[in-house]
């Protein structure tokens, strides 16, 4: 390889990306979030955000929400992934498929298909916005739950559990002192793949009627009012929140592999 | 925990132990009886695949034997799980807890039997003395070499203080250096410790390094149990012979009191057998003496000479027959050589019955099969005076013979059995899963897919694990009737 070429200028698409698609609306974003309309600097927006009910009551909301969701997620999910891990029936992978083929059909179709499947039980989508919600995004979710922790669960060898047995602990002992805790980067995976979109994605509850609102839409609904200042403070102080937990769920994956598929 | 106990008392006994998996029906351990003594070091030893992981890991309770019984102590424990016996296991890959360091890997079983926390920290740091680690209650798994974790895995299962140790190939993953150092300090251990160590290891050395008893197995079954010294001198068949040390092993007869022929030369020999029973002869590659030719029992044309440090192993080949010998002499290839054996040096052992023995299956047109597949066998010729006539079968007084009425068993000798590489081909299929060379031809142990073994001598070197079919000509046959 001689010549003037050199691998380096392979790079130069990737940092054009990162600086015109990232880099340059974090600034816009920064810029506009710190200035009010008149484009004064000062951080009006940051304490209206704080003082105006509706905008806190959004936040709690939508945290409340992502919070319930990744919680039935992982309810169904755990034992689901660690009943398959530990079976040994040979259609393993046939049932793992099965559990993650709702991820191939498109979103909305699926969203509208469970619309109908709701209207029928309950009647009126509206009687029941929030919960609504969560069995939406659940449905959505789920199959992002399932797999790190699968995937974790397959990987720990067998021997640890038949060493503790062996050391004298019973089932459930061996399950709580070795298994779970070694299922853990797992589930911390599965977590951040799930309480994070749970978060923003308004799609779910625009679809299935729930007219609160949360981070997600909040933001929207600023940006189609013209308000970019006090929109893109919202989405500043929703990025701060996104990166305190993404540090805590790193923090907490140190020890184990993250090869479970964080979005780290 | 001292190591005065005199008189032997039974440990742990395995009686008509079995273990069959459900899934493909393969027989790993069969029908195994085994008597352990309280203290005894006790090493199960064979190829893998031969059960002796599926052994330990039943008395362990990892596993449960099909049928049979596992006394410990009297009782029978063949259905206890694993957390409620006496017994501790040290894993082929350490199974440590990543999760934990040091002091709760050790600690594990002592926290589970709710023992006050100082208690433990003491027992911890004894352990963590014994194994030569003082100090290292809180360094994580993950900082540790190979051999520091083989330690931590003995300590914690020590720890427990079980009435048995299993160890399932415990030094399998360390290097050669560590392995011997392991050996040595394992084999004090249990010196000093007085508990029951039941080894499981494929390294004859090993075996014979560390074992009071070792219980040679094969194919799911005991070869021989013995002493180290027993099982290397006195080798109870062919395979014990091959598994255990260099050997030459060569089919022979007895030709006289204390005679015997083989590798084409008559010598004498201790055993006492009778005349004409047909033997395997083990000769030991260093009981070997080379002699000028003129003054050896027989002579041979050496045709390799590889030095081995502290002696040479000489290939020599006489006749049809080839010997390997271990000698500080050096002669050239090409040289003739002559070869004489002293009467203790060879070892008899008394020629299994290795006949494949099977039935036929009888059509309604009196022709034979067996698998599906036909055998070229003319029944009027098996059935003394019988004749075939408009498709039935009469016998000599004239009454007729119906197929469902007669068995006819077929046996055949290992040496008329052919080997070909095409599966479909002979009645029958398996795979090798052991060879031993015999001199001048090779014994193969052949697994069919329905798990019966047979034996097919052939002088072609096959591969262990290869899939061939079982060629057995007619004429060869031998056939028996039965009514």
């Amino acid at each position: 390889m001689k010549g003037t070429f050199q691998r380096k200028y392979l790079g130069i698409p990737y940092a054009l990306y990162l600086l015109v698609l990232v880099i340059l609306p974090l600034i816009v974003i920064v810029s506009y979030a710190f200035t009010d309309s008149n484009g004064r600097p000062g951080i009006g927006n940051f304490i209206s955000f704080f003082t105006d009910p509706n905008t806190l009551g959004t936040l709690v909301y939508s945290l409340v929400l992502a919070f319930v969701t990744t919680l039935v997620c992982l309810l169904i999910a755990y034992p689901a992934a660690y009943f398959l891990a530990a079976s040994r029936i040979r259609s393993k992978s046939a049932i793992l498929m099965l559990m993650v083929m709702p991820m191939w059909i498109n979103f909305t179709l699926r969203i509208t298909a469970l619309k109908e499947l709701l209207t029928v039980v309950e009647g009126n989508l509206a009687f029941h916005p929030f919960m609504n919600s969560v069995i939406g995004m659940t449905y959505d979710f789920l199959p992002f739950m399932i797999l790190p922790i699968y995937n974790q669960i397959s990987r720990i060898d067998k021997s640890l559990l038949e060493a503790a047995a062996d050391l004298g602990a019973d089932p459930r002992q061996a399950f709580i002192r070795v298994l779970l805790p070694l299922s853990m980067p797992g589930v911390v995976s599965g977590i951040s793949m799930v309480f994070l979109p749970a978060m923003t994605n308004y799609v779910v509850l625009d679809m299935l009627y729930n007219s609160t609102y949360i981070m997600g839409s909040l933001i929207g609904s600023y940006f189609s009012a013209y308000d970019w200042h006090g929109g893109s403070m919202i989405s500043l102080i929703l990025l701060v929140i996104i990166c305190l937990f993404t540090l805590i769920a790193g923090n907490d994956e140190n020890e184990g592999s993250v090869r479970g598929g964080s979005v780290l | 925990m001292s190591n005065s106990t005199t008189a032997p008392e039974p440990i742990i006994e395995l009686r008509n132990v079995t273990r069959r998996f459900d899934d493909n029906g393969f027989i790993a351990v069969d029908d195994f009886n085994l008597t352990i003594e309280r203290g005894e070091f006790v090493t199960f030893l064979g190829p893998s695949g031969c059960g002796k992981t599926t052994t330990l890991r039943m008395i362990a309770g990892f596993d449960r034997p099909t049928s049979g019984q596992i006394l410990l102590g009297g009782k029978d424990i063949s259905k206890l799980p694993p957390n409620k016996r006496p017994v501790n296991t040290v894993f082929q890959r350490y199974a440590l807890f990543t999760h934990m360091n040091i002091y709760d890997n050790i600690a594990f079983g002592l926290k589970l039997k709710k023992m006050d926390r100082e208690e433990i920290d003491r027992k911890v740091k004894h352990v963590l003395e014994m194994v030569d680690l003082e100090g290292f209650e809180e360094r994580s798994v993950a900082t540790l070499s190979g051999g520091q974790q083989q330690r931590i895995a003995i300590a914690r299962a020590l720890v427990n203080e079980p009435e048995i140790l299993l160890l399932d190939e415990p030094l399998g993953a360390l290097d050669l250096k560590m392995r011997k150092e392991m050996q040595i300090e394992l084999k004090s251990m249990h010196d000093r410790l007085g508990i029951t160590f039941i080894y499981v290891t494929h390294d004859q050395e090993e075996a014979l390094t560390m074992s009071d008893k070792i219980v040679v197995m094969n194919g799911g079954q005991i070869q021989q149990i013995g002493k180290p010294e027993d099982i290397y001198n006195e080798p109870k068949n062919a395979f014990v012979a091959d598994f255990i040390g260099e050997s030459n092993i060569f089919k022979g007869i007895m030709t006289g009191k204390m005679k015997v022929r083989f590798c084409g030369g008559e010598f004498e020999c201790m055993d006492d057998v009778p005349e004409g029973t047909q033997i395997d002869a083990v000769v030991r590659p260093e009981d070997v003496i080379l002699t000028a030719p003129e003054k050896g029992t027989v002579k041979g044309v050496v045709t390799g000479v590889v030095f081995k440090g502290i002696h040479y192993e000489i290939t020599v080949e006489s006749g049809k027959y080839e010997m390997v010998i271990q000698s500080t002499k050096t002669p050239k290839v090409g040289e003739e050589v002559g070869m004489c054996l002293e009467p203790d040096g060879i070892h008899i052992m008394i020629a299994e019955d290795h006949t494949t023995r099977f039935d036929a299956d009888i059509n309604d047109d009196y022709s034979l099969e067996y698998n599906g597949k036909p055998i070229e066998a003319d029944i009027t010729s098996i059935i003394k005076g019988s004749t075939l006539k408009d498709g039935s079968l009469k016998d000599s007084s004239g009454e007729t013979i119906r197929p469902e009425n007669i068995k006819i068993h077929i046996s055949i000798e290992p040496a008329d059995i052919e080997l070909t590489d095409d599966a479909e081909k002979g009645l029958t299929s398996g795979e090798i899963i052991n060879l031993i060379y015999k001199g001048d031809h090779y014994s193969y142990v052949i697994r069919t897919s329905k798990g019966h073994d047979l034996i097919v001598d052939d002088e072609y070197l096959w591969n262990l694990g290869d899939i061939v079919g079982l060629i057995m000509p007619a004429e060869k046959m031998n056939f028996t009737l039965a009514k």
